[in-house]
């Protein structure tokens, strides 16, 4: 390399801060200003999503139909799933992992700058795309988030082709997120940080990575072989041609399960930063946190069929899926051991982000223990498609990973925006999120186990009580999250300046630099001696 | 270059116009693909789907070709140091990782036709029952000539697959000879980059030719076969999962060589214009990457799809 071309690239690094204007967002490379984009979109989309899914609870709020048409019932309970997966909760994490993984490794920005930009542009596009069906002629996709052939295929609406695009091009622009995270994590760590130092939020991303990259190729394919089903008369999910209906399934919960996985690994690794930081300890475990999140992304590629127990599978299938589901309760296990002994005669104290994190691990352990009953093959035909399904999957997704994305989100305010928020509106925030979230979930537990089934407009007359009581929950939850936007908007707009350390207990590189975090961070490694185990 | 001081001055660009405009090309690329395929379905007029899909498709493929052109400009300037190489590097390597999960899928879909689906249709175990009450004629056979309702899906005259295991069968058997051809372009490849390793750029050139040459010769010959399955065999995209698993397979095959053909022309260009160095040319080489990969999954191709 000339030392003109170094000289050149010197010019290019030392500048200045953000672009002016619209153009900042729109032409960034900057890690923490995509960061920013993926939050606020997924911000957007939570708001969005929480939407649907309040026209959800408002019909079920009595039995008969009040509100609305049954399709369109069926559109929003769609919508709502796919929303808040792939819109809300999985550009949640990638926010934080631009934000931060640079920061925590001491990186000057992400591996693939201009590629970064590319992952978040296409999300608002797919998702106009997605959320348009609503408004075309035959309606948006009421399939389910699943969509599950024949629904998606035979008896699907029209508008199901751009459903399947829509799909195709945010699976690229995850494809190219994970590959982008993968190359800055083994590539851009500072000198001195090695694997086994790095913070367990850049671990649990790491492998939340591999696992993009493994199984967003594999939904590519099935939406794709639903597209040649739909448009080209081919039979890969008719029996009439000698397909199978439930090939789709296999391939849907192969992608599927280690996408739940996907949802969940990072929210791990916010937990074990916060819970060392406000107890004060150093995280409990360390080595075995790292191997039990290595071993339920490998076990999360051998679990899918437990999804279809009831389509009818040969007897061994049902043994092994049976007993490789019950297995994953052992790596999961020695994570909550590890955060329950981190906070083992801590120094403990209760700000924000360590409520979320603390009702995290009580929350998020009982839709662990509701997901090992399902797992029990002959007691899952009773819970199968019921609302026991519905409060599981939520438990670990709601206060599971929707808690670790606003315990992390009250984290590091401070060091996105350089003042502390309110605490008073941040605990107001906390109670009534909890408050509201188990009001409406865990009556739905009861309401699975008497049998009512979940994607229904309509029920019978004794499901009337816990159903109400669910739908004053959600309106209650849902309302909540309007705190959270109030306290994030005065939080950019000032307050109590923050410190570089922030928290007192606070451990990493993201707390050796100032707060705000300047623009570029890291141009230069950061001391090695900064740099400790964790 | 040290890995210290090549550390401090890992090249960010400032601000880039593409991913954006990308994302625009792209949106109503696939906003046209879908309209215009349910209009073919509605049997409605295709001019304005088909018109807002090339136009998405030009603004990507521009755009596509200005990046790209940007970062060889950039690396031919000295700003990308090894640390931003080897972030190259990387997410090539991943990118294939990803491919080769897309076809997984789909080899996939064929095992579980093969060994569970089709068999059970035929009222093989106790999975069979079903099978046996909708169609208790149906036979399970693989290639599936025979589908189990042919008023719906018609049925192919015959399979593709190997009908003896003797010399003069293989000697006139036309997927055998695109395995030649593909593994045989694989090799030629590999002589281009020891050429272009040992600064030899006419035999670079020669070699590079011969292989795209071998490329193109493939392709051909698999648009001739494909002609052969659709008059000859009665094999078609709609004539039972046959049909369907066999042009999945080698259509998304045949479109990944197409693909890496066309990859590989442009590396020609380059090579003709002399952009590579021995010691710098991971371009040449993710494009090689490529091409053994798509190579590879001929090779899987040719054992599940053609030979058993």
């Amino acid at each position: 390399m000339s030392s003109a071309a170094i000289d050149h690239a010197h010019d290019h690094d030392h500048h200045h801060g953000p672009a002016k204007g619209i153009s900042r967002w729109l032409f960034t490379t900057n890690h923490k200003d995509i960061g920013t984009l993926y939050l606020w979109f997924s911000f957007a989309m939570f708001l969005l999503g929480g939407t649907f899914a309040l026209v959800i609870r408002a019909e079920l709020f009595q039995p008969g139909l009040q509100f609305v048409e049954p399709n369109f019932f069926n559109q929003m309970t769609t919508m709502h799933g796919l929303v808040m997966v792939f819109g809300a909760v999985m550009p949640a994490f990638v926010g934080l992992a631009n934000w931060m993984i640079p920061l925590m490794i001491g990186a000057p920005d992400m591996a693939l700058p201009r590629m970064n930009n590319w992952s978040f542009w296409i999300l608002p596009f797919a998702f106009t795309l997605m959320v348009s069906t609503l408004f075309m002629e035959g309606g948006g996709p009421n399939f389910g988030w699943t969509f599950y052939a024949p629904l998606s295929t035979t008896y699907a609406p029209d508008s199901v082709t751009y459903f399947i695009f829509a799909v195709h091009i945010m699976g690229a622009s995850s494809i190219m997120g994970a590959i982008n995270v993968i190359a800055t994590i083994l590539n851009m760590r500072a000198p001195g940080m090695t694997l086994m130092k790095m913070p367990l939020f850049v671990w649990t991303w790491l492998i939340t990575a591999y696992l993009l990259i493994a199984v967003m190729p594999v939904l590519a394919g099935v939406v794709t072989m639903m597209l040649f089903d739909i448009h080209f008369g081919t039979s890969f999910f008719n029996a009439a041609g000698g397909g199978d209906p439930v090939l789709f399934q296999h391939l849907f919960w192969f992608f599927g399960h280690p996408e739940v996985y996907i949802m969940i690994l990072p929210a791990f690794g916010i937990v074990s930063a916060i819970i060392p930081t406000f107890a004060r300890k150093r995280l409990f475990g360390y080595d075995s946190m790292v191997y039990a999140t290595a071993s339920i992304a490998f076990l999360s590629f051998i679990v899918w069929a437990h999804h279809m127990f009831t389509v009818g599978m040969p007897l061994a299938g049902q043994l092994f899926f049976m007993y490789a589901t019950m297995l994953i309760a052992v790596p999961t296990g020695v994570k909550v051991f590890n955060w329950v002994a981190t906070m083992f005669r801590g120094a403990m104290t209760f700000e924000t982000p360590m409520l979320f994190a603390i009702a995290f691990v009580v929350l998020f352990t009982i839709g662990g223990f509701t997901g090992v009953m399902l797992a029990i093959t002959p007691a899952d035909f009773q819970y199968h498609d019921t609302y026991f399904v519905v409060a599981h999957f939520h438990y670990v997704l709601v206060p599971g990973a929707v808690f670790s994305l606003m315990a992390a989100a009250y984290y590091w305010l401070p060091k996105w925006t350089g003042y502390m928020y309110d605490e008073t509106l941040g605990k107001l925030h906390f109670w009534m999120s909890f408050v509201g979230v188990n009001l409406l979930f865990f009556p739905q537990h009861f309401l699975g186990l008497a049998g009512m089934p979940r994607r229904i407009p309509d029920y019978a007359l004794q499901f009337a009580n816990f159903n109400w009581i669910s739908s004053v929950g959600a309106f209650l939850f849902g309302f909540s999250q309007l705190i959270l936007l109030l306290v994030v908007i005065k939080c950019i707009r000032g307050g109590k300046k923050a410190t570089a350390q922030v928290w007192e207990g606070a451990q990493g590189l993201e707390w050796t630099v100032p707060s705000p975090a300047p623009y570029h961070t890291f141009e230069t490694p950061p001391d090695p001696s900064l740099i400790k185990a964790q | 270059m040290a890995s210290e001081s090549s550390h401090s001055v890992y090249y960010v660009p400032e601000q880039t116009k593409y991913p954006f405009f990308a994302s625009i090309g792209l949106f109503f690329m696939v906003f046209g693909l879908g309209s215009l395929l349910n209009d073919m379905s509605a049997g409605d007029s295709l001019a304005v789907s088909t018109w807002i899909a090339l136009a998405g498709f030009l603004l990507l493929a521009f755009i596509i070709f200005q990046w790209f052109a940007t970062v060889i400009r950039e690396n031919h300037a000295g700003l990308n140091n090894d640390q931003l190489k080897r972030s190259y590097v990387w997410g090539m390597a991943w990118f294939i990782f990803s491919e080769v999960m897309f076809f997984a899928a789909f080899f996939g879909a064929l095992f579980y036709i093969r060994t569970l689906a089709v068999p059970w249709l035929g009222g093989e175990g106790e999975k069979g029952l079903a099978g046996e009450v909708l169609w208790p004629e149906f036979q399970a056979a693989w290639p599936l000539v025979v589908n189990p309702d042919p008023t719906l899906f018609t049925n192919p005259h015959e399979g593709l697959n190997v009908k003896e295991w003797s010399v003069s069968f293989f000697a006139g058997y036309l997927p055998f000879w695109n395995t030649v051809i593909l593994i045989t372009s694989s090799v030629t490849l590999h002589y281009a980059h020891v050429a272009l390793k040992a600064e030899n750029r006419k035999r670079l050139i020669q070699w590079m030719f011969v292989t795209v040459a071998l490329g193109i010769l493939f392709l051909a010959l698999q648009a001739l076969e494909y002609v052969e399955a659709y008059g000859h065999y009665g094999i078609t995209l709609d004539s039972g999962i046959y049909g369907s698993t066999f042009f999945l397979l080698t259509g998304f095959h045949g479109f990944h060589v197409t693909l890496g053909t066309f990859i590989l022309i442009v590396m020609l260009l380059r090579c003709l214009k002399g952009h590579f160095k021995p010691n710098d040319h991971f371009g040449f080489e993710a494009a090689a990457w490529y091409w053994h990969f798509v190579d590879v999954v001929w090779v899987g191709l040719f054992i599940f799809v053609y030979l058993l």
